[in-house]
């Protein structure tokens, strides 16, 4: 197919011009994600943290139905962000469909159990080595809670990433609550869709691409954070 | 303090009314049929260094652990100084596990950690405690690339810098070479000498006639003899822990 | 190092830029447009709505959806003007209290497309209906649109009229997408498939592949355009003022000539034909 060479020749040129409406859809596709991992990380780590090392009954169910929101698919989450951010939903009131913020709500939903679910894996396995010490210094619950999420911060910026990751990626939330409208709601992920629809195929993947460039660039940077912090030691 | 007699009582810094003496009564550890401790009646008083000896499997680490609140018994009273191994008395103990669990932050942050919890951080108290254990200049280290023997030593400054009424040792020497045991040992004694009750844990019979001065030998979960270290080196009563001394193995 | 205040730096500075670029745009005076993909993906709305604003300095916010989604979105109040193309199920809406008035903005036509190799031997023809037949008897296969979209409905009175079950041969040659008209090209297109569509998403369409245009100029495959204001009695959120500007400009002299003067090509690809009075 001519389209991938096409699509790479295109993905260049759309780098090195620095097209300004392609410079606001990545800022915004940044702005998006970056938002809802930072929300769902600040409900995400102490939930998944506190499940990682409390003992209570139903705690295994919990565990499992986390698991399971980890693979609920973009469009139910973006059906039901649309349904309580409409107009005619109980939050309708608000304002906030067709909005960047909608997208964020609908990105934090669907990451949230993500990152809640793997700090949990950390943070258990962290905390069964800490047990017994904790217990003999009497360590109060919410110490141990922020020992344990400050000790495991370097698996779980990892976590982060993933979160991140699955964000960045996703079309099918965004494309209900932002409505994929020009200069207010439109990302790199719902411009790609838009232009697949329109058979430009070439450009979806161009866009594609510099899609996966901001992956990168974002994985590497936080990544390089890190390392360095291991080098440090404290990894 | 290993010349075999029971040290007079020792200035201590902590007023009348201390953890000890420890005692158990009645206390049953009972797992898929099978009795893992069954202590009767036992006290261990203020003084000196009180040894666990016994074989692997024998129940000592439990029973330190049961001592501590870590573990509940099923059955029986644990009390120190006639109070429950609550967490207020549990913070008032030092306890140092056999595999030292450090957090993954440096030494100094290791310390800052324990001495925070019960709001004690004093920094210059903390370098002291480092340097009693020869770690001074490693503070910010990671702890968790420490030697073994520097590890075992910064779970025990750690535990020190708290000053505890009461210190439990689980096999705190168990995985290390010489040179590292007689600086863990060293440690030891240092703080006995300074008036701290310690109850290690071994089965090591070399470390237990260095280090105590009242033996408790365990065997199947059951005390078969409690007496001053002189004494039970000299001449143990209990089958076990005859056949324990000379040497042999026993099941 | 990444110690504690590096942490709490980072996420500050993420916070910071994420509220300042979502805080962006929104104070404006604008609308929020629902519509079809057939004007957005045409290019119709990049050409048209500029001259709206820079006019009347109100921007259009256009959410692109198909028919059904859009008037649904509309009667949940999540719009404040609705332009689409399926008539009656326009009248619907105004007549259940959800719109002010329709008007009549601009028509154009659907075609049938096809692989050039033609298994039914439709091309040439301008009976839709026969078309679509013939197509059926061969069971060649079929890209359907499958949604609520007004394409999907003009085509369903177009097997209406063929006498045609296609939801028996759902499946097998007729196909559902069940995804915009873009996409639906994108499926004829890779399976060599006939399918209905509206001639400006086709004239905008850019991987047409062995596709061609196979049949047009039936009466029956007539596109009427239609918009409305979002009734604010009954949704208290919409603007009306800003609607009805709008939906006055479209239907005017000046936005009716407009639309005349969008082509791609060289070709219109819509035709105005508002009547001042409505519907």
């Amino acid at each position: 197919m001519q389209d991938f060479g096409a699509a790479f020749r295109l993905a260049g040129h759309l780098l090195v011009s620095g097209d300004p409406d392609l410079l606001e859809i990545v800022a915004r596709s940044l702005a998006v994600s970056l938002g809802a991992v930072l929300v769902a990380c600040l409900i995400g780590l102490p939930l998944g943290a506190l499940i990682g090392f409390l003992r209570f009954p139903g705690r295994r169910a919990i565990v499992v139905f986390l698991n399971a929101l980890m693979g609920l698919p973009p469009v139910v989450i973006g059906l039901l962000v649309y349904m309580m951010l409409s107009r005619a939903g109980p939050l309708g009131p608000l304002g906030l469909l067709y909005t960047p913020t909608a997208m964020v709500i609908a990105q934090a939903v669907l990451v949230t159990p993500l990152v809640a679910a793997l700090a949990r894996q950390t943070v258990e396995t962290l905390a069964a080595e800490y047990d017994e010490y904790f217990q003999s210094l009497a360590v109060p619950w919410h110490a141990a809670l922020g020992a344990l999420l400050w000790d495991g911060r370097s698996a779980l910026v990892t976590v982060a990433l993933a979160g991140f990751g699955r964000a960045i990626a996703e079309v099918g939330a965004v494309i209900i609550v932002g409505g994929n409208i020009d200069h207010l709601t439109r990302v790199m992920t719902t411009a790609i869709a838009l232009e697949t629809s329109k058979g430009d195929l070439a450009l979806a993947l161009a866009l594609g691409m510099v899609l996966i460039l901001l992956s990168v660039g974002v994985n590497a940077a936080v990544m390089g954070v890190r390392s360095r912090a291991v080098e440090a030691g404290h990894g | 303090m290993a010349d075999g007699t029971l040290p007079p009582v020792l200035t201590s810094s902590h007023p009348i009314g201390g953890l000890t003496p420890l005692r158990m009564t009645g206390v049953r550890l009972v797992r898929k049929g099978q009795v893992l401790l069954n202590i009767e009646d036992l006290t261990i008083g203020s003084a000196g260094v009180t040894v666990l000896l016994g074989p692997n499997g024998a129940g000592k680490s439990l029973l330190l652990r049961v001592a501590d609140g870590l573990v509940r018994p099923d059955a029986g009273a644990v009390t120190w100084g006639g109070l429950a191994p609550d967490g207020t008395v549990r913070r008032r103990i030092g306890f140092v596990f056999q595999q030292p669990v450090l957090l993954r932050r440096s030494v100094r942050a290791n310390l800052k950690f324990a001495m925070g919890i019960s709001g004690l951080w004093d920094r210059r108290k903390a370098d002291r405690a480092l340097e009693d254990a020869g770690l001074a200049g490693l503070g910010d280290r990671p702890a968790r690339v420490l030697s073994g023997g520097e590890r075992q030593r910064l779970a025990l400054a750690r535990a020190l810098v708290l000053d505890p009424e009461v210190l439990l040792l689980d096999e705190p020497t168990a995985s290390l070479d010489p040179a590292a045991v007689a600086a863990v040992e060293g440690m030891i004694g240092r703080a006995v000498a300074r008036g701290l009750k310690v109850v290690l844990v071994t089965h090591d019979i070399g470390q237990a006639r260095r280090l105590a001065d009242e033996v408790i030998f365990l065997h199947r979960g059951q005390i078969t003899e409690q007496a001053a270290a002189r004494l039970f080196f000299a001449d143990p009563r209990s089958a076990a822990a005859k056949a324990y001394l000379s040497g042999l193995l026993i099941p | 190092m990444l110690n504690r205040r590096t942490f709490v730096g980072l996420a500050t500075a993420v916070a910071l830029t994420a509220s300042s670029l979502l805080a962006a745009a929104n104070d404006a005076k604008s609308i929020l447009l629902q519509s079809t993909t057939s004007t957005a993906n045409s290019g119709l709305f990049d050409y048209l709505l500029p001259l709206f604003t820079e006019k009347t300095g109100i921007r259009v916010d256009v959410v692109a959806v198909g028919t059904g989604q859009a008037i649904k979105n509309a009667e949940n109040g999540d719009g404040d003007v609705l332009f689409v193309h399926a008539k009656a199920d326009e009248e619907a809406f105004v007549a259940a209290g959800h719109g002010v008035k329709r008007f009549d903005v601009m028509y154009n036509d659907f075609v049938v497309v096809g692989p050039k190799a033609d298994p039914a031997g439709v091309a040439g023809g301008r009976d839709a209906a026969a078309a679509l037949k013939a197509i059926a008897d061969v069971e060649a296969p079929f890209a359907s649109r499958g949604d609520d979209s007004g394409t999907y409905k003009a085509e369903l009175k177009l097997w209406q009229k063929a006498k045609v079950d296609v939801k028996a041969a759902s499946g097998g040659w007729y196909r559902e997408t069940g995804s915009g008209m873009g996409q639906t090209l994108n499926v004829a297109a890779g399976m060599g498939a006939y399918a209905l569509t509206d001639r400006a998403t086709w004239a905008a369409f850019e991987n047409k592949g062995d596709l061609a245009v196979l049949v047009e100029g039936d009466t029956a495959l007539f596109n009427q355009y239609g918009v409305i204001l979002v009734n604010p009695e009954k949704h208290p959120t919409v603007k009306a003022d800003l609607g009805q500007t709008f939906v006055d400009w479209l239907v005017s002299k000046e936005g009716q000539a407009a639309i005349a003067g969008f082509t791609i090509g060289g070709e219109q690809l819509f035709y105005p034909n508002a009547t001042p009075s409505g519907s």
